[in-house]
């Protein structure tokens, strides 16, 4: 069972307090009205699915209630990085998760 | 019986005798053996038989690793496994075991024709099979197959044992209380360090309890043993015995299922049976030493032909001589030693065969010195006895050619194929391995996890090299964790250490097609198989696995993988790490459901959510359905009513008079907030910006795809504040979406959304008389068309109760829902009731509420719905706020397949032969097509309609809207029903019962 950094908590919890919540970092247009099918297609429905770190949306349901985003990796599962949403993309060059 | 136990072997107390039955017939063991050596001593290798060909089998192994000697255990009532390792379960007085498989008995079995039928069992049986004429799968193979095939019986009675878990965490985890398992904890324990030692056995000690013969720092073995079991607890680490990991998960999360009465003969009181322990380990030490290998011969399953190994650990740990004629069969030195403890213990070892043409000198000095034939460069390529080996026939090996045979009686076939590192916790976790050639065997490689591997588990071999290479892992792990150790491995004398050579299987003289060379012994999969599945085409590990079943048993194949591994690479041509192993996956060695629900069982297995009127309503006699994880009472029978007579009647006295419901479970979130009314604008459908202070409107919540996703009654309490209700099923659903949206897409909105389910409880009165009742009870609202109209709502006080009133109707009836605060919930139930009683007030449940909104087509999401259907879809476009700029679905309506003509729409349906219709049955327009039909849609619900006279139905249909008045059939088993399309409004369409009347 995962370890995960709450960045609103600062607190690292075992997993079963958190809910995982979608791909992250996916932008609903200002106006939607305006969005062409296929650009509204795109935020429905299409979604990355990379071997290694990946851009995720975590929610610390059972605790603050938070969203927060975090960067992990799908081939370990090990989360590289936690950070509060709204927050940039970390670059992925600078992480190298933690060991614990 | 005859005895096989040697006096003066073994750590069981012969002085303390230990009666158990198998199959009814009484044995006597010892205390300290486990129910295969206590047989075994009783001279009993037959304990079951293989699973697909019921070929008679006896214990293969002396450890959890055991494929055959499968037995159920039986402790009165209700108390019975299936299963159960003979090898592991230890015995106690009274003990039943029973072996499976077998019919009419365990000697005798009927279904061992399967044996005879090998070649249509073969690999891929299964796939070939299924696709044979399906009529011969129904009558021919499934009755043969479930009668002959299985495991053990599942149990058929209520577990009465309890089950606990418990949380644990620690510096050291160490799995495995083997040498090097205890010299890792000596090192680990230092300056106060939390170090955990468990080991799945009865007793810590591991390979030194098999053998007595080593001096450790000048002492026998096992009083070394004891003086450092002593000095470990007195250094405070924590021994637990007949514990297993059986997991091994992310960031040293480690299971254990710790075994803490199956070894007991009077059970304490009030202790679990089991205690799962979630242990969370800064670092983790693996000693969990390594599984011989079985070698792969015609013959090599029948009942005395077991490892080496195993004979080493019934004769010095149990003081039980498998055999007193032995033969011994190994590609390994280890094997060697075998022979000569049980030559030493008084057997008569007939040959020792060796596969390779030469070995250690000291090994053959030894064996001439004890008087024991020696075979080197040999073969063995069959075996004889039907219920216990009787001879193995072996030939010599030159050059590739496989010379004549010698058949050599005996009792039993001592073998050994080398040793394989037990890994499989270390790969729960993703741990790599690496194939290493000199021992051709995976080895531990890296691992994510702060996790060290010792001892046997990483090829190496011996006591000293056990204790050294422990010591030295508890050394690491107590620097990795700021601790200075200097502990040192004691030293070791009498050691054995060997080396070997790996065999596929064996050569032989016979036709190798018909030879039953067994590699996975509980599935019964031969080398044969494997080869046939490489040559169907199986280019992969995985798809030999499953094409074969090897290694899918309850063992997880923990003999027969890396043997199957070296088949099919030498099948395919391909070196073993080319063709890889399968993944290992938790639990290590089956555990029982007890341990992983623990607590979570009966009432505390999911929580039941109750109104304060349950229990009134259960005094009623009501009849309760769940509602996601809330009961709700479904209908109030009266004495002699069925469901239906007591729908009808409720559904009578709503119409006529009055009624009065429990909607409590309804899902209520506090919007609140100076942009409260922009986040509703934002979230519904419908407009809210105009919505009156005092007035509520029915809302509909969409999904960004468009599709209905919740609906309810909403109240505007104050310019500020917002009063949601949701579906009792969607509440957290609602809430949760709606945080998703506040806080990562509208962050600037300030608003609080706060779940208010618990805190209001809601009651329904709804009927022509309903504000009659309500009235006079009312402060601060007066109850008239006027001054509280239809959609009206108000902070007030009912019956002396703070109260939010709101004025709504789900039935088409006057209706009022009156939440007051749960704790007085049901004083104002009671007044109602009370006063109530001069309308007849009349209590109804879900179901009655269900037929009433039916009858004025209001939707139940979740039902009328699932997830595609748009408001248009529902015929509820009237609830879209088309003028608003966005709001969540939106854009989704204006989607391609979402505007696209016939479209599923919700419509009205009236049988023509007034018969009622199945909720979920299938609708197509032409009855006559062939089959399979054209489906266009589905019946979502159907009641008998009490205010109609006749039943009524809603269903979604292609384009139904569009095809009013025209029929559509329902195709069920025994005949097509057609019905007429109507609208979905069955009751007053105008709405004038709504009215209250001055
Ligand atoms: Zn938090």
């Amino acid at each position: 069972m995962l370890l995960i950094h709450c960045p609103y908590c600062d607190e690292t919890l075992p997993e079963v307090e958190f809910t995982y919540a979608g791909q992250a970092h996916v932008v609903r247009a200002a106006d939607p009205s305006s969005q062409t099918d296929a650009e509204w297609e795109n935020f429905l429905f299409i979604r990355s699915n990379p071997k290694g770190p990946h851009y995720e949306r975590w929610r610390h349901l059972h605790g603050c209630g938070r969203f927060f985003n975090a960067v992990r990796d799908t081939v370990s599962d090990r989360f590289l990085t936690t950070y509060k949403a709204g927050a940039p993309r970390p670059d992925l060059s600078s992480l190298q998760g933690d060991r614990t | 019986m005859r005895s096989c136990r040697v006096p003066g072997r073994g750590r069981v107390d012969a002085s303390r005798p230990v009666g158990f039955t198998f199959d009814g017939r009484r044995y006597q063991g010892a205390a300290g053996d486990t129910v295969a050596s206590a047989l075994l001593a009783n001279g009993v290798h037959l304990m079951g038989r293989s699973f697909k060909y019921h070929r008679p089998r006896g214990p293969v192994s002396a450890g959890s690793e055991e494929p055959n000697a499968l037995v159920g255990t039986r402790r009165g009532p209700g108390r019975f496994e299936p299963n159960t390792r003979a090898t592991v379960q230890e015995i106690w007085e009274g003990l039943e075991v029973t072996s499976q498989n077998r019919f009419p008995s365990l000697r005798f079995d009927v279904s061992a024709v399967n044996d005879a039928g090998y070649m249509l069992f073969s690999a891929g049986f299964y796939y070939k099979t299924f696709m044979w004429p399906r009529g011969f799968w129904d009558k021919v193979y499934e009755p043969f197959i479930r009668r002959a095939a299985g495991l053990g019986v599942s149990p058929t009675e209520e577990d009465p044992d309890t089950y606990a878990s418990r949380n644990l965490h620690c510096d050291v985890l160490i799995v495995g209380a083997g040498p090097a398992g205890l010299a890792a904890a000596r090192a680990a324990a230092v300056e106060g360090l939390r170090v955990v030692l468990v080991d799945e056995n009865a007793e810590a000690g591991g390979t030194l309890l098999s053998e007595p013969q080593v001096r450790i720092d000048g002492r026998p073995a096992w009083d070394w043993l004891a003086d450092e079991l002593a000095a470990l607890k007195g250094l405070g680490v924590r021994i637990m015995t007949r514990t297993t990991a059986i997991g091994y998960y992310h960031q040293n999360m480690v299971g254990l299922c710790e075994k803490l009465t199956d070894h007991l003969a009077q059970l304490p009181a009030d202790t679990p049976r089991e205690r799962l322990w979630r242990v969370r380990a800064r670092w983790v030490v693996l000693a969990q030493g390594a599984i011989e290998k079985p070698l792969v011969f015609n013959g090599n399953d029948r009942p005395g032909v077991m490892l080496a190994g195993a004979a080493q650990t019934y004769l010095n740990r149990y003081g039980v001589r498998v055999g007193d004629r032995p033969v011994v069969l190994t590609s390994h030195d280890s094997a060697w030693y075998a022979a000569f403890d049980l030559q030493g213990a008084g057997a008569r070892v007939q040959a020792i065969v060796d596969t390779r043409p030469s070995v250690r000198e000291d090994l053959l000095h030894e064996a001439r010195a004890l008087g024991i034939l020696v075979k080197l460069g040999h073969t063995a390529t069959a075996t004889s006895g039907r219920l216990r080996v009787k001879s193995l026939r072996v030939n010599p090996v030159q050059g590739g050619q496989v010379g004549s045979p010698v058949t050599i009686a005996c009792d039993a076939v001592l073998m050994s194929g080398g040793w394989t590192p037990s890994l499989h916790l270390f790969s729960h976790t993703q741990g790599k391995l690496a194939w290493d050639e000199a021992q051709t065997t995976f080895l531990p490689a890296e691992t994510r996890e702060d996790c060290v591997i010792a001892g046997a588990g990483r090829g190496l071999w011996g006591v000293q090299a056990a204790l050294e290479d422990g010591a030295a892992r508890g050394r690491e792990v107590a620097a990795a964790l700021g601790k200075d150790s200097a502990a040192q491995a004691p030293r070791v004398q009498g050691d054995r250490t060997g080396t070997g050579v790996t065999q596929i299987e064996l050569p032989t003289d016979l036709n190798a097609g018909r030879a039953k060379a067994f590699v996975d012994y509980q599935n019964d999969v031969t080398a044969k198989d494997l080869r046939l599945a490489v040559r169907e085409g199986m280019h992969s590990i995985e798809h030999v696995k499953r094409y074969t079943t090897n290694g899918m048993a309850t063992d997880q194949g923990k003999l027969s993988n890396i043997n199957g591994l070296n088949i099919a690479a030498d099948a395919l041509g391909r070196p073993q790490p080319q063709v890889g192993l399968t993944t290992f996956r938790p639990p290590y060695t089956p555990t029982t459901f007890g341990a992983l629900a623990n607590y979570h069982r009966g009432d505390h297995f999911e929580l039941t959510r109750k109104t304060p009127i349950d229990a009134w309503a259960e005094a009623q006699g009501a009849a309760f359905e769940p509602v996601g994880q809330w009961r709700r009472a479904w209908y109030f029978p009266r004495p002699g009513e069925d469901m239906e007579a007591a729908v009808r009647r409720e559904c009578a006295a709503v119409r006529s008079s009055l009624g009065i419901f429990d909607a409590s479970s309804l899902g209520k979130i506090e919007v609140i907030g100076p942009d409260a009314v922009t986040f509703m604008e934002r979230m519904y459908t419908n407009p809210w910006a105009k919505l009156g202070v005092g007035r509520c409107r029915y809302g509909l919540l969409l999904g960004d795809d468009g599709f209905i996703r919740d609906d309810g009654v909403i109240g505007r309490l104050a310019a500020d504040r917002f009063h949601v209700t949701t579906t009792t099923g969607g509440a957290a659903r609602v809430l949760n979406m709606m945080e998703d949206y506040l806080q990562t897409e509208w962050p600037e909105l300030n608003v609080w959304l706060t779940s208010t389910t618990e805190q209001w409880s809601t009651v329904a009165l709804n009927g022509p008389n309903a504000a009659k009742l309500l009235a006079p009870l009312v402060e601060g609202v007066e109850l008239t068309e006027d001054a509280f109209p239809h959609m009206s709502c108000a902070e007030c006080t009912v019956a002396g109760l703070p109260a939010r009133l709101f004025r709504v109707s789900f039935t088409g009836e006057i209706g009022f829902e009156v939440n007051v605060p749960s704790p007085m919930a049901m004083q104002l139930w009671d007044r109602l009731w009370q006063d109530g009683q001069r309308y007849g007030i009349t209590a109804y449940g879900t179901e009655t509420m269900h037929v009433l909104r039916a009858e004025k087509g209001y939707i139940i999401v979740g039902q009328d719905t699932d997830g595609t259907v748009t408001p248009y879809d529902a015929g509820m476009g009237w609830a879209v706020g088309k003028s608003k700029p966005d709001f969540v679905g939106k854009r989704g309506l204006a989607r391609p397949d979402l505007v696209a003509k016939n479209r599923r729409h919700l419509v009205g349906l009236l049988t023509e032969d007034g018969s009622r219709l199945e909720e979920g049955a299938q609708i197509v327009f032409d009855p006559k097509q062939p089959v399979p039909m054209t489906m266009v849609g589905h019946v979502t619900s159907s009641y008998h309609s009490q205010a109609v006279g006749r039943p009524i139905a809603l269903a979604l249909v292609e384009g139904g809207q569009d095809r009013m008045g025209q029929t559509v059939h329902i195709p069920m088993p025994d005949r097509t029903i057609a019905a007429t399309i109507t609208g979905t409004v069955f009751v007053d369409p105008e709405n004038t019962r709504l009215k209250i009347e001055a």
